[in-house]
């Protein structure tokens, strides 16, 4: 009980301290292929800081919802990380939220997003905001076909059944997971506005989409959300470990050694994804915003047709 | 704990029910002559507010101690040697609870409505009479007394519906709706005829005994189509995005909000109660209409830029979630998967619970903007959340719960719903394994497209720059109105952080319907729901709730130490170029640009033609969209074209002279006495 309060606790603060050195690992790597020097690996953290010292600018017309979205942003999404089993599993506030409520809380979070974008009424704004609902309406039907997926192998919803139905040995490889893990590598590229969906570093208005929703926020609003979006690409990426690589994981229980394991694992598994993403970043060009849709509707099949197979291979007991 | 306290006896909480509808009644009545006056029409709402309140609480007894055999009060009225039979069961206590809940709070909030209306006297009879029909058809216990609320219900709802007959849109609106309902409630007539079978014992307990008189696939098609028509299942929506809209925006709330509800209680009689047993293959039909008419609908409600006519199609949309609810529910029953079809059923009446909930929110929240604006285009709104404060937050709340977002209550339907669907590959038939999923995509998507429709909705009326003059001079709407809508939210976020205690309210409904019922939620630890095992998944609201909140005011507490103060209001950035027309803001159009040329250029056939003038003319380039609504032109438009075609026919029959009309009369004695012969 106690250790389940504790673990929980420091999951809160690892996923808080960690996401933005992910954010400047793949920054620093990114970089480095392109053969510049890059940004220090500390960058973020000096972004956030500068941020929330300086002073805030607020549009003249802007409401009290472009005041305090960003902090429901932060802290849907900070709760929806902290769910995720990320170095040991046994979490306390997991048994009360699956897997779909972490999509819901993704949801929350970026409906306020799309508000935000709204509120001050500029073109930017709505650019962005409309674009990134049209991405997650084929976006979070294709994660909710991964998360069907894994669940109907595991039989729960519930992440750390499915991290450890993963780890068991009645699991092998199979097509549907395949599907899956394709289909949710798509959607965590769209989700987290990298490329070929969108380009984090960019700032031309017509190509933006995140950039454009939070174009209005300065100060310490901006780092608020700059905190979040490091945050959310710490989450997918938590969750793709989480459910298709969960090795080291401690298990709840486990001594001192498997929890010091797990945290070793678990800064391993982030680094080689955060590789892995920027060398598929720097491969591959920024598609146009209407080929988006097309890219997702891969993922959306990919993620039924997983579905699908299982459904139908599934020999009624 | 309840045991301890007095309870009425179950034959004294049906009486008080009936003496509340007749107390609603004579309210209609009374309405006649109060309507004039101003206090009247206050006090009729009034009035009506308590009864439903007095009801929602006889049926919350009801449900909560549902006794084993419901006893019913007989009625000397009725059919020539008939009666009419009244009883609260199971079933009709929780949607009783549910309708008269709602509309006891948009009750309240009619009494300043009200005040606003320009007949009062076509509308105030009315109101009571339209509650009390519904409540008719869910004490029924007899096809007559359903049948009998049933067009109560239509009739009172359609004489709201063109209260304001001076618009040709609302003329038309009612025409479509009075058409739509008398067919309607013709296939139930239809329905209840094959159930009575050939004794013709016309009350729901002789149905249940007896052997139907035809094929029990018959009853389900007509149950679909007969109460599919007045909930609003794709194809036979259409009089809905019309009426609903048309009417008085509490009286659209009512219609959205409940009328729609009762119609998925009638479905639910017919075909779980009364029809006996479902075969698998029920559920196949009733998922595929359910699927299509949830992606529709929010498709449609998406293009919209009538605010109330957006909601009217989520309405459609919801309804599709419901249904799929029901649909699984069957499936399950069928083989034989007890826990499985209660969790589906539970699933369908909480959705049921939520979405009369927020959508009566809603169309509130549309007739305070409509009070305040005189204005539904969304695309003259704007920037209202500055001067209607308390609408804005409560119409948010509404918008996050219809989009199914955590921790409000449409996601712990919709995550029901998913837990169900997830249990389906259990299932033995290959037809339903391999629908579901397909299914639950659809389910998937329209959730997502809901979100999309609602950042619009919301976006374009309460955030921005105000698009024309009357949103500039909008003021916060009355009292009345304000506290029905708190009301509505708050229910919305208890239902949501407490889902628990709704769903163990539910248990004794699919106890009747298919004769099993969920574990009791009160034993989970922090009040979370697990309606399997707490392996299998588990949702816990006010857990979530309170860490959104608690981390939310952590991270703005922080900011506030931490942070620099300094705060200026500037002109907005907008990239350096901020034009200060609002006319260059996204508009709900443009919003939804990118999601027609995704979507609906299939299901529309939408196309976009840009017409540029010719070069070095003066004229202006135009953008111009095409939208075909298509199920109207496939399957409205051949039947009025039939109509049209068969009428310009028997115009000829309009001018013969008396010999010819004498001789036609003697053919048709002629061909029905061969008839007759015949068929002996």
């Amino acid at each position: 009980m106690i250790r389940d309060w504790l673990t929980q606790l420091v999951q809160l603060a690892a996923v808080l301290v960690l996401a933005p050195l992910l954010t400047g690992v793949t920054r620093k790597v990114k970089a480095r292929l392109l053969r510049r020097r890059g940004p220090p690996l500390l960058q973020p953290y000096r972004d956030l800081l500068k941020l929330i010292r300086k002073e805030t600018v607020v549009a003249e017309n802007a409401s009290w919802l472009f005041r305090s979205a960003p902090y429901v942003i932060f802290a849907t999404t900070w709760v929806a990380a902290a769910l995720i089993p990320t170095f040991a599993t046994g979490l306390t506030f997991s048994a009360g939220a699956d897997l779909i409520v972490i999509v819901g809380l993704l949801g929350t979070a970026r409906f306020f997003l799309a508000l935000a974008g709204l509120d001050v009424g500029t073109s930017f704004g709505g650019i962005g905001s409309s674009r990134e609902m049209m991405f997650a309406s084929l976006a979070e039907p294709a994660m909710l076909m991964v998360v069907f997926t894994v669940s109907l192998f595991a039989g729960s919803t519930q992440l750390s059944t499915i991290s450890a139905y993963m780890l068991g040995p009645q699991m092998g490889l199979s097509i549907s997971l395949a599907l899956a893990i394709v289909a949710l590598i798509i959607v965590s590229l769209a989700e987290n506005a990298r490329i070929p969906v969108d380009n984090p570093a960019t700032h031309l208005e017509l190509t933006m989409v995140h950039e454009a929703m939070i174009l209005e926020y300065s100060g310490r609003h901006l780092a608020v959300i700059e905190a979040a979006a490091s945050l959310k690409l710490l989450l997918y990426m938590s969750l793709i470990a989480c459910m298709f690589a969960p090795w080291g994981t401690a298990v709840a229980g486990g001594g001192a050694a498997a929890y010091s394991i797990g945290l070793v694992a678990y800064a391993i598994k982030l680094a080689v994804g955060g590789f892995l993403l920027v060398v598929f970043e720097t491969a591959t060009a920024k598609m146009r915003v209407f080929r988006v849709p097309e890219f997702l509707g891969v993922a959306l099949m990919l993620g039924l047709l997983g579905a699908m197979l299982l459904f139908v291979s599934r020999v009624s007991q | 704990m309840i045991q301890a306290l007095w309870l009425p006896g179950p034959l004294l909480l049906t009486q008080l029910a009936a003496a509340a509808i007749a107390s609603l009644l004579v309210l209609a009545v009374l309405g006649v002559f109060l309507a004039r006056h101003p206090l009247g029409s206050r006090f009729v709402y009034g009035a009506c507010a308590l009864v439903c309140a007095a009801l929602a609480g006889l049926a919350l007894l009801a449900l909560l101690d549902p006794s084993p055999t419901p006893s019913q009060i007989r009625l000397a009225v009725g059919l020539p040697l008939g009666q009419t039979l009244l009883a609260l069961d199971a079933l009709s206590a929780a949607f009783a609870v549910i309708v008269n809940v709602t509309s006891a709070i948009v009750s309240v909030g009619a009494i300043g409505y009200g005040a606003h209306a320009r007949d009062p006297q076509r509308v105030v009879p009315f109101y009571p009479a339209f509650i009390a029909g519904m409540n008719l058809v869910l004490l029924a216990q007899d096809a007559f007394s359903f049948l009998v609320g049933w067009e109560f219900m239509s009739l009172a709802s359609w004489a709201l519906v063109v209260s304001e007959d001076r618009s040709e849109g609302n003329r038309y609106a009612g025409l479509v709706y009075v058409i739509m309902a008398a067919a309607g409630a013709l296939t139930l007539l239809f329905a209840f005829g094959i159930l009575a079978g050939t004794d013709g014992g016309y009350s729901f307990a002789e149905m249940r005994q007896s052997a139907a008189f035809g094929p029990a696939a018959l009853v389900l098609v007509l149950a679909l189509i007969g109460a599919g028509s007045k909930a609003g299942l794709v194809p036979l929506h259409a009089w809905l995005p019309l009426a609903h809209p048309a009417a008085p925006s509490h009286v659209s709330a009512l219609m959205s909000g409940v009328m729609t509800k009762v119609a998925v209680y009638g479905f639910m009689r017919i075909v779980f109660d009364l029809a006996g047993p479902p075969s698998w293959w029920w559920s196949v039909p009733v998922l595929v209409v359910a699927g299509v008419t949830a992606f529709l609908g929010v498709l449609h409600a998406l293009m919209e830029h009538d605010l109330k006519r957006l909601l009217a199609y989520h309405t459609v949309e919801n309804i599709g979630i419901i249904f799929i609810g029901l649909g699984l529910a069957l499936a399950f029953e069928a083989s034989g998967m007890g826990a499985a079809a209660a969790l589906a059923l539970v699933a369908a009446v909480f959705h049921v619970f939520n979405h009369s909930l927020f959508k009566s929110l809603l169309f509130l929240g549309s007739g305070a903007i409509l009070n305040a604006t005189g204005e539904r285009d969304m695309e003259h709104l704007g920037g209202l959340i500055h001067r209607m404060p308390v609408t804005a937050v409560t119409f948010l709340v509404g918008c996050v719960a219809i989009s199914a977002l955590p921790p409000f209550n449409g996601f712990v339907s919709e995550w029901l719903t998913f837990q169900a669907i997830l249990l389906s590959p259990e299932l033995p038939q290959w037809i339903p394994r391999l629908l579901v999923p397909a299914i639950g995509a659809t389910l998937a998507c329209s959730a997502a497209l809901a979100a999309a429709c609602f950042v619009k909705a919301f976006g374009s009326t309460f955030l921005g720059r105000p698009r024309s003059q009357v949103a500039i001079a909008a003021r916060e709407t009355d009292l009345w109105l304000r506290s029905a809508m708190v009301a509505f939210a708050s229910l919305c976020l208890l239902a949501g952080v407490l889902p628990g205690w709704v769903m163990d309210a539910l248990r004794g409904v699919s106890d009747v319907l298919v004769g099993a019922r969920l574990d009791s939620q009160a034993a989970q630890p922090w009040l979370k729901v697990a309606p399997i095992s707490a392996d299998r998944g588990a949702y816990g609201g006010l857990l979530v709730f309170a860490m959104i909140a608690i981390a939310a005011a952590a991270t703005a507490l922080i900011a506030r130490r931490v942070a620099s103060h300094a705060l200026r209001r500037a002109p907005a950035w907008d990239c350096g170029f901020p034009d200060p027309s609002p006319a260059t803001q996204y508009t709900s159009g443009s919003f939804a640009q990118p999601i027609r040329r995704v979507f609906g250029s299939l299901v529309f056939r939408a196309r976009e033609h840009v017409e540029m003038p010719k070069p070095g003319a003066a004229g202006a380039a135009r953008l111009r969209v095409d939208m075909h609504d298509t199920v109207w032109e496939l399957f409205y438009a051949p039947v009025i074209r039939l109509v049209d075609v068969l009428a310009g026919h028997l115009t000829k029959l309009q001018f013969l002279t008396i010999r010819k009309y004498l001789m036609l009369v003697f053919a048709t004695l002629i061909l029905l006495l061969i008839i007759i012969g015949t068929w002996r």
